[in-house]
């Protein structure tokens, strides 16, 4: 039987070797975490990504030339990034949408910025990624320090007097966060009761959760990426806790209830406003659904990386990366998720974030600041 | 005290899952002598058939929950002592009588063979299924409101842990099959001369290795709700430590030495800090080895002349 799922298991690979021999004119790439825990979001990048070259391909492609789309796997490890960084840029690719967690964009864009490669994220928020002064990077998605004030001035309002604790992973995005949420919590006043922190890939968190008890906690924010999220809301239903837990964009996938199951009704966490409901993504978000696809949190950030690269691209008339970055910053772009514009650094300049609150049904929706 | 209780429950659950695991590393190295660093990733598997046998018996329209835990375990434990044996078969009887080392690094191949094999037929993503065990007791109300909790599913990892253990402990003690995995820890050749099938009997040591393993993966799923193909790994290096500590080789001592890092590793996090649990486990197993170099409950090596 082993030997037969072996067999099974060379051919596979066999398979994957063999779609990297349609060379086209033109390979753009998408780099993420197409495997282990935030696959889930890898997901997300490539079904944006896929459906923006399929549309652009569509239109007549880019300067002319038809687009193929290169996946590229960081399982949302640095060194593996820094890899995928290299092979990209050895393979003379012009732009990457690209990538998820910001431990893996920030020492990828290093080696992007040495190999000539433009490099525009959906979804890394941490601030350190803009804020190196590199010629290459950009993204389409708010930063950390605005989320983490949106974050703050919330739980500040809305849980005036209650036991506040904060966790973090200790990684860049989750630590960040973290921090910049507790500097905006203490700033309005607010001093949490408890700061924790604990490791990413960690399946046992019981022993927090009981110091959270011990602590009579009413609201956690957890700095950290959806699955651990899910595992420690799971742990403190178990223990009897009813303690909110709120969280930050890493909460965007179906998964995270599937992890929790009915318990995460009532997960608060800040995103940008549903880029589904925008009147610019309509036309789009139908196309996924005709296809099955929910373009759920990143997915269509990821779509609108791509726009904003391939019209700087048929604007500076060259897929020349420093060329099309400094038309990129110089522009404004209609995207699926709205029209924007770029400072210096290569944030975006509209500030958006919103609380989220997850539902009894395994899906969430804005929270009405106006009651209700 | 309270808090202390809650705390205690907490890390005798997770002691029981290292537990579980670590007895199939000591066993294994009692009677062949090599370590088996595949059986991480047999627990990892055996987590998996759990879940698929349990979906599969969700879709045929089983709703009894302790029916349903029951066959689970069964298929469970079965199929996953198959993929025990065939790893034994395939890659460490043909080297037993080779070098020392070819074994284990046999093992450590057969660890990424079975963690990549289920990478690719099951996907990379993280499985989880909803709570199936659900509720629990409050033991007790303390002053300041600290409710100390005992969850359903944290009862059904201990006694089943339990009576496996018992159960396990009474084979080895007592049936012919346990007479013979004795014989063939003191002295294979002897054993051998003496009409004991030493090729099977250690064909059954890894089979019921892995099928404890399997029990083990069982409970992980049900008391953390997901399995993945990477959580072997570290669950694998917890358990192997936890056999280290009790004494490798020793089966109470991987039952003592799984409850001692679990415990270890959750009062840690309870009263210190979060982030240097996994040093203060090892911390511990270090001093350990100073003192007791050959564990907690470990007989020391005699040499065989």
């Amino acid at each position: 039987m082993t030997s037969m799922k072996l067999i099974g298991l060379a051919f596979g690979a066999s398979l994957a070797l063999s779609t990297a021999a349609f060379a086209q004119d033109l390979t753009i790439a998408v780099a993420g975490p197409m495997t282990g825990g935030e696959s889930a979001f890898g997901r997300q990048l490539r079904n944006g990504a896929d459906m923006a070259v399929t549309d652009l391909n569509a239109a007549g492609g880019v300067l002319g030339k038809k687009l193929a789309l290169d996946v590229e796997d960081d399982a949302c490890d640095p060194k593996q990034a820094r890899s995928v960084a290299e092979k990209i840029g050895s393979a003379r690719i012009p732009f990457v949408v690209g990538h998820y967690c910001s431990s893996s964009s920030i020492p990828a864009s290093e080696a992007y910025a040495e190999n000539n490669v433009l490099q525009i994220t959906p979804a890394s928020t941490n601030p350190t990624f803009t804020e190196r002064k590199l010629w290459n990077v950009a993204r389409v998605c708010g930063r950390d320090d605005q989320q983490g004030q949106v974050a703050g001035n919330y739980i500040a309002k809305n849980f005036k007097g209650k036991n506040i604790a904060i966790l973090n992973d200790k990684t860049t995005y989750g630590k960040g966060l973290a921090d910049e949420t507790k500097k905006a919590l203490n700033k309005a006043g607010v001093t949490e009761k408890l700061y924790e922190s604990y490791t990413k890939g960690d399946k046992d968190f019981n022993a927090i959760v009981s110091r959270l008890k011990a602590e009579n906690i009413d609201l956690v924010y957890v700095g950290g990426y959806h699955q651990e999220a899910g595992l420690i809301l799971r742990q403190m239903r178990d223990q009897g806790l009813k303690t909110i837990l709120m969280a930050g964009d890493a909460m965007a996938d179906k998964e995270y209830a599937s992890i929790t199951g009915p318990a995460a009704a009532g997960t608060l966490f800040t995103f940008g406003p549903d880029p589904r409901k925008k009147p610019t993504a309509a036309a789009i978000v139908e196309k996924f659904k005709v296809k099955n696809i929910d373009p759920e949190g990143y997915t269509l950030y990821t779509y609108a990386a791509v726009q904003v690269w391939s019209q700087a691209a048929a604007k500076a008339g060259t897929t020349d990366p420093k060329k099309v970055m400094d038309t990129i910053k110089a522009g404004s772009w209609d995207t699926v998720i709205g029209k924007l514009e770029y400072d210096s650094k290569g944030d975006i300049k509209q500030l958006d974030y919103v609380v989220y609150r997850w539902d009894d049904k395994g899906g969430y929706a804005e929270v009405n600041e106006k009651g209700s | 005290m309270d808090y202390f209780a809650q705390q205690l429950i907490n890390g005798l659950v997770l002691g029981s899952i290292y537990g579980l695991i670590a007895i199939g590393y000591t066993m294994v190295y009692g009677i062949v002598g090599m370590i088996n660093f595949a059986h991480g990733d047999i627990f990892m598997i055996g987590g998996f058939i759990a879940l698929i046998s349990f979906l599969v018996l969700v879709s045929f329209g089983l709703t009894a929950v302790p029916v349903i835990l029951l066959i689970v375990l069964l298929v469970a434990m079965a199929i996953t002592a198959l993929y025990g044996w065939t790893v034994e078969r395939i890659a460490y009887r043909p080297l037993r009588h080779s070098f020392r080392l070819a074994p284990m690094l046999s093992a450590i191949g057969m660890s990424f063979v079975l963690s990549n094999f289920s990478q690719v037929a099951q996907g990379a993503r993280v499985k989880p299924v909803p709570p199936i065990i659900t509720g629990g007791y409050t033991l007790h109300k303390g002053a300041g409101g600290f409710v100390v909790q005992l969850s359903n599913v944290q009862i059904v990892v201990v006694i089943t842990t339990v009576v496996l253990l018992a159960l396990f402990t009474w084979l080895v003690a007592r049936t012919r099959l346990g007479r013979d995995m004795r014989a063939c820890e003191q002295d294979q050749t002897m054993a051998a001369l003496l009409g004991v099938d030493v090729d099977r009997t250690i064909s059954m040591t890894f089979v019921i290795g892995a099928a404890l393993a399997a029990v083990a993966g069982m409970m992980y799923l049900l008391y953390y709700g997901l399995v993945d193909f990477y959580m072997g790994f570290v669950a694998g290096i917890k358990a192997f430590t936890a056999a280290v500590l009790g004494g490798i080789g020793s089966l109470p001592g991987a039952m003592l030495g799984g409850l001692a890092i679990g415990l270890i590793e959750t009062l840690w996090s309870a009263y210190f800090s979060v982030e240097y649990k996994d040093v203060a486990a090892f911390s511990i197993l270090i001093v350990v080895l100073i003192f007791m170099p050959t564990g907690l409950l470990g007989r020391p090596e005699v040499e065989k002349v």
